[in-house]
């Protein structure tokens, strides 16, 4: 003893005397939070704040939302020193507020007694339960399924207790069954329960079936016989769902591609059938429709911008008109000096597609546009397992539509009878008194103004861009081949035929080899029935 | 007679041509006005490939009317197995300094060679198999295709699909051929160095020397009995059945022939250009070597290596002076010669002759609409 | 033994689309003979050509040439190479062709491309070519266009290289519509010469021309055979002229 100075000793005192006291102040706290959730939040230990968050969530209190807010977001601040009931101020916008009353603080306290809040790991676990429980008794329905959904996908065992207690009291059948997910997930989660107890939340959970169900069941491990083997079969009851439902969805999108390929070869098909000519440059029809959709967003959004959900409409008929009158003006000025030499129209309408896709490159640029779909027309739609979304709905729809009213013109129009004429037998409609050269001008204009329409549906779920026609005129003539020509039940067929079996080789094989095996599929077709599978009964037909 | 002396000329601007190009590079100093440039021999060199290829086309189009879409497909092969050679000449100069492999291999963790690679380090064996290659695809194709009879539009439409589907397939990386990249770097040929002056001027004058071999061969073969029964095959189909032809044999022969002289123009190509790659599958470059054959006059033969040699030095002018323009120009290009020159420059300058393509497309129209009429 | 007929027909039915463009046909052609075959528009004399020379299957019935072979198992090119030839009603011969050109592909042989590669024209080809142009009186046309000839100089042209693929059986289409009388009767006698070393089938339209030819004749109506015999027993026959005067 004998070596230490006299200073030495004292500041040795000094610090035991400090540590004493932090450690008072730490029991204190500890001990002085004692019930109140709000001193408790404001307490120096982790636990004791992660029990705090977690009694005021279920306490009820109206301030808890706010609290627990401003705790998450870093904005809750509590008294530095240890008092009994510690004042807890919420940073506000414009100064600071009471964190228990809500109301605002005369004379904001000095930032030297204050200390921010922290947010540990466990205190962060314990906030999301807390918004998940604070959610669970909300008045709104919605806002209590979002809450027990919430809950289901943190699986927190801890939150047992209160999972319960909101079932006891829920009325709304929906919220219910989700609050019963949750609890399934949160058992299956903890080590408790016994093995019929966690039998029955796998079979919950099998009943729900979905992606997230599974991921849970397959990160269990460790259960006894009877529980593994209830777990393996519920994954594979809900694989065989999965891929159930993945098939309609494949369908689904085949569908929708297949009725924009409609749209697009239907044209196609017309003037091919009444004309024998093969428009290569019909993919750029497409595109200069898409185009149009873009300007007519562009103008709509700068004259008058609350027009802007009904752009869309619009743009149907102007595309229509555009691509329609352009349509005529290629057949007025080239198509028709080349009657009767199919190949030299193909090759010269080659040439037209390359000038067309140059002309809107130096006008729009090289870049893809973007085009925006309208509110009711996002979205989508729950059915089951599957998620469909709303934009390729209306796109099928419209398609149909549109098909329906080719047909109707083309049977019941004067117009439409004329066609019909001149596709049969063209010697005899311009003996008996048909234009055929006025024929041809406004079949190739409607062709094309269809194929307009096309690029409409197109720009809501691809992007536009000058080569927009490239990708989708091999296709096109595809469907034109396979469903016949002239007949627009077949082109039907055929489009619906190629968009689902697109969609079915993509997954298992990519994209690209997906092509390849519907052209090759083409190649050996087109030797059997060189005709198309609706052929129709013509002259013209024969090219 | 007039047509010998079209050979002639032809033979003569082609050969004569080459022959001077490589005196004013070889011969004449650097420094001189009169000098050629080393990469003006190159480029003399891909425009007679792309004759080459012209050559082949108008073989079919001008004398069997099939619109062929897809001929750059069989060009592309021919320089495939060029390449393939090329790269395994590299041996272990490459990056990974792999004596067999070739880099893009390496670089995709491939440790064999594929079986389809095996004897490629040999020239005969390539050379073979730039005419078996094509040669092979066309037969199968033409022979389903023509016994089938499918033809006109239909016919052309699947030839751009074939095309288009190699070169969806070329394009994969695991395929064993370059994948997107393709194949590049090539060191020398038959032990000359690919970057020496005399090998460039070489090559040119070895294409030079195929081509007019080709031309002489295709003349040969539409001027003797057989290009007869061609020409009957292209007024009446019908007619040389009832007179107990076949008709597919004779447009398979030729389809074949011509798919396999394609090749052979890819096979020069390539070492010239120095790489080969799935682009070269695209179906614009089949359509654009078509349009080549029409400017130039097609069923003329010299019109196809006109067209070709003009509107290639066209576009190698546009796409560096005015790159926007070209595709405006080759689009115009299309649209100009269906409507107004629908027998090309050699029709325009030859007058009346043998009657042009065209005008016998039209008839035999014509003749099979009749025909059609009559056995209803 | 009896020599086998050169063309048998029986019960040949073809059907298009519902539609019986010959309904149980029964035709025998001796050899040598010349038969002519009459009939209204639509009696399906222009497919029955078809089935014989392979354009069209028939979907019921035989169609036998010679002793034993089954015509219906072959097609255009083989059956034309068998010995049948057939000329149509539009003459087709191959107009960018000189004559002499057309008549050289017709000529009988090697129709493989191979051949056609390699063929030298010969001095029997030459002979026979020459023969062929003075038997169709075009010898001094022979190095014209087929293009250039007149239409019943390009009927000619087509009978002629009928002739160069050396037939055993003609099949002649309405081969003088469109022609002169004077044509029509030189026509008329071309055929007989024809005949005497080749069987002939005619269909034709102009009664003066059939009899002219003064051959047997049969009658076709509705896809069967209504009536045969001579001209004139025909021309009394009650219902041919009910079928070619309507009721």
């Amino acid at each position: 003893m004998g070596g230490e100075s006299g200073g030495g000793r004292f500041l040795r005192g000094v610090v035991l005397i400090a540590l004493l006291l932090l450690g008072l102040q730490w029991c204190w706290s500890a001990r002085a939070a004692g019930d109140d959730p709000f001193s408790q939040i404001a307490a120096t230990n982790a636990d004791t704040e992660a029990r705090g968050v977690q009694a005021l969530a279920t306490s009820g209190n109206p301030r808890a939302a706010a609290v627990i807010d401003a705790l998450r977001d870093g904005t809750l601040f509590a008294w530095k020193w240890p008092r009994p009931d510690p004042p807890l101020y919420i940073r506000a916008a414009n100064g600071f507020v009471d964190a228990r009353t809500g109301a605002p603080v005369a004379s904001p306290p000095s930032p030297v007694n204050l200390r921010r809040v922290i947010v540990s790991d466990a205190v962060r676990g314990a906030i999301e339960t807390a918004e998940g429980a604070l959610g669970l008794f909300s008045k709104s329905a919605a806002r209590r399924a979002r809450a027990a959904d919430a809950l289901y996908q943190s699986a927190d065992p801890g939150a047992l207790p209160l999972i319960l207690r909101a079932l006891k009291s829920e009325t709304d059948a929906g919220v219910a069954r989700l609050l019963r997910e949750a609890e399934a997930a949160a058992l299956l989660n903890s080590d408790t329960g016994s093995d019929a107890a966690r039998i029955a939340a796998i079979n919950e959970l099998s009943a729900r079936s979905d992606l997230s169900a599974r991921n849970l069941l397959a990160s269990l491990h460790g259960q006894s016989p009877p529980v593994a083997a209830a777990t393996a079969d519920a994954i594979r009851t809900i694989d065989r769902r999965l891929k159930l439902w993945g098939l309609v969805e494949n369908v689904y999108y085949g569908i929708s591609l297949g009725a924009v390929l409609l749209l697009a070869a239907a044209g196609l098909a017309i003037t091919f059938g009444v004309m024998g000519v093969i428009n290569m440059a019909h993919g750029e029809m497409v595109m200069i429709g898409a185009y149009t959709t873009f300007v007519v967003q562009q103008l709509i959004a700068a004259a008058t911008p609350g027009l802007s959900e009904f752009g869309i409409l619009v743009a149907v008929p102007a595309a229509f008109l555009v691509a329609g009158g352009l349509g005529v003006v290629i057949e007025r000025c080239l198509i028709r000096f080349l009657y009767g030499r199919p190949l030299e129209t193909l090759l010269a309408t080659w040439g037209l597609s390359l000038v067309l896709q140059q002309a809107v490159r130096s006008i729009f640029g090289p870049t893809n546009q973007d085009v925006t779909s309208p509110d009711w027309m996002s979205g989508s739609l729950q059915l089951g397992g599957l998620v469909l979304t709303v934009n390729r709905l209306w796109i099928i729809l419209f398609a149909l539509l549109v098909l329906g009213a080719l047909m109707a013109v083309l049977r019941w129009g004067g117009l439409g009878r004329s066609i019909r004429a001149v596709m049969q037998n063209r010697r005899m409609a311009a003996v008996m008194g048909i234009r055929t050269p006025w024929i041809d001008a406004l079949t190739f204009g409607l062709g094309s103004g269809i194929a307009g329409i096309a690029g409409v549906a197109l720009s809501q779920i691809d992007n536009v861009s000058p080569n927009l026609g490239q990708n989708y005129i091999v296709d096109s003539f595809i469907v034109v081949v396979v469903g016949g020509v002239g007949n627009l039940w077949g082109t039907l067929f055929g489009a619906m035929l190629i968009g689902i079996v697109d969609k079915f080789v993509e997954p298992f094989e990519g994209a690209v080899l997906a092509k390849i095996i519907v052209l090759v599929f083409l190649i050996l077709f087109i030797q059997r029935r060189p005709q198309g599978l609706f052929p129709v009964k013509g002259r013209a037909a024969e090219a | 007679m007039r047509a010998d002396h079209a050979s002639a000329v032809t033979l003569g601007c082609v050969l004569g041509g080459a022959l001077l190009l490589a005196a004013l590079n070889l011969l004449v100093p650097t420094a001189s006005a009169f000098h050629v440039p080393n990469f003006v021999v190159s480029v003399a060199g891909k425009y007679l490939c792309y004759a080459i290829l012209a050559l082949a086309i108008d073989l079919v189009w001008g004398y069997v009317g099939i619109l062929t879409l897809g001929h750059a497909a069989f060009f592309a092969l021919g320089g495939y197995a060029m390449g393939m050679y090329l790269m395994r000449e590299i041996g272990a100069r490459g990056v990974y300094a792999n004596p067999i492999l070739p880099d893009f291999m390496v670089f995709i963790g491939w440790n064999k060679l594929p079986w389809y690679w095996y004897g490629f380090d040999h020239f005969w064996f390539a050379l073979l198999m730039v005419a078996l290659v094509p040669g092979v695809l066309a037969f199968v194709f033409g022979w389903f295709a023509f016994r089938s009879r499918v033809s006109g539009v239909y016919l052309s439409i699947i030839t751009q699909a074939l095309t288009y589907a190699l070169m969806l397939a070329f394009f994969r990386n695991d395929m064993g051929f370059g994948g997107n990249n393709g194949m590049t770097d090539f060191k020398d040929i038959l032990g000359f160095p690919l970057d020496a002056e005399t090998t460039s001027v070489g090559l040119m004058l070895a294409t030079a020397a195929v081509l007019s071999l080709a031309y002489l061969l295709a003349r040969a073969m539409t001027r003797s009995r057989f290009g007869k029964v061609l020409v009957a095959v292209r007024d009446a189909e019908s007619r040389t059945r009832f007179l107990g032809y076949r008709p597919e044999s004779y447009k398979l022969f030729v389809w074949t022939v011509s798919a396999v002289i394609a090749g052979i123009g890819g096979a020069l190509y390539v070492p010239q250009v120095g790489i080969i790659n799935p682009s070269e599958f695209a179906p614009g470059n089949s359509i654009e070597a078509v349009i080549w054959v029409a400017v130039g006059g097609r069923g003329t033969l010299s019109g196809a290596i006109l067209g070709a040699v003009l509107v290639n030095l066209g576009k190698t002018w546009l796409t560096s002076a005015l790159p926007e323009v070209w595709l405006f120009a080759i689009g115009g290009l299309f649209i100009l010669v269906t409507l107004l020159l629908p027998r090309g420059l050699i029709g325009l300058f030859a007058g009346r002759g043998p009657m042009a393509a065209a005008e016998r497309d039209r008839r035999s129209a014509a003749a099979e609409a009749a025909m059609r009429e009559v056995a209803q | 033994m009896k020599e086998p007929t050169l063309l048998y027909l029986d019960g040949v039915t073809v059907s298009f689309d519902g539609f019986k463009a010959l309904d149980d046909l029964s035709l025998v052609l001796e050899p040598g003979e010349m038969r002519a075959v009459i009939g209204p528009n639509g009696a399906g004399k222009t497919t029955m050509m078809d089935v014989i020379t392979g354009k069209t299957r028939p979907d019921e019935g035989h169609v036998v040439f010679g002793a034993d072979i089954d015509l219906r198992k072959l097609d255009e090119p083989a059956i034309a190479r068998l010995g049948i030839g057939r000329k149509f009603q539009r003459p087709t011969v191959f107009e960018p062709l000189s004559v002499r050109d057309n008549l050289l592909l017709a000529l009988a042989g090697d129709r493989s491309p191979r051949f056609a590669l390699a063929a030298r024209e010969t001095a029997r080809e030459r002979m026979r070519i020459d023969e062929l142009l003075a038997t169709i009186r075009l010898s001094d046309e022979r190095d014209r266009r087929a293009a250039d000839l007149s239409h019943g100089q390009k009927q000619w042209l087509e009978i002629g290289m009928l002739l160069a693929q050396d037939p055993k059986l003609l099949l002649v289409d309405e081969p003088v519509a469109g022609m002169t009388d004077a044509e029509t009767a030189a026509t008329a006698e071309l055929l007989r010469e024809i005949n005497r070393s080749r069987s002939v089938v005619v269909v034709e339209h102009d009664m003066a021309f059939v009899r002219a030819l003064g051959v047997k004749v049969t009658v076709l109506h509705e896809g069967r055979v209504l009536a045969e015999g001579s001209i004139d027993t025909i021309q009394n026959n009650a219902r041919v002229i009910e079928v070619y005067l309507g009721r």
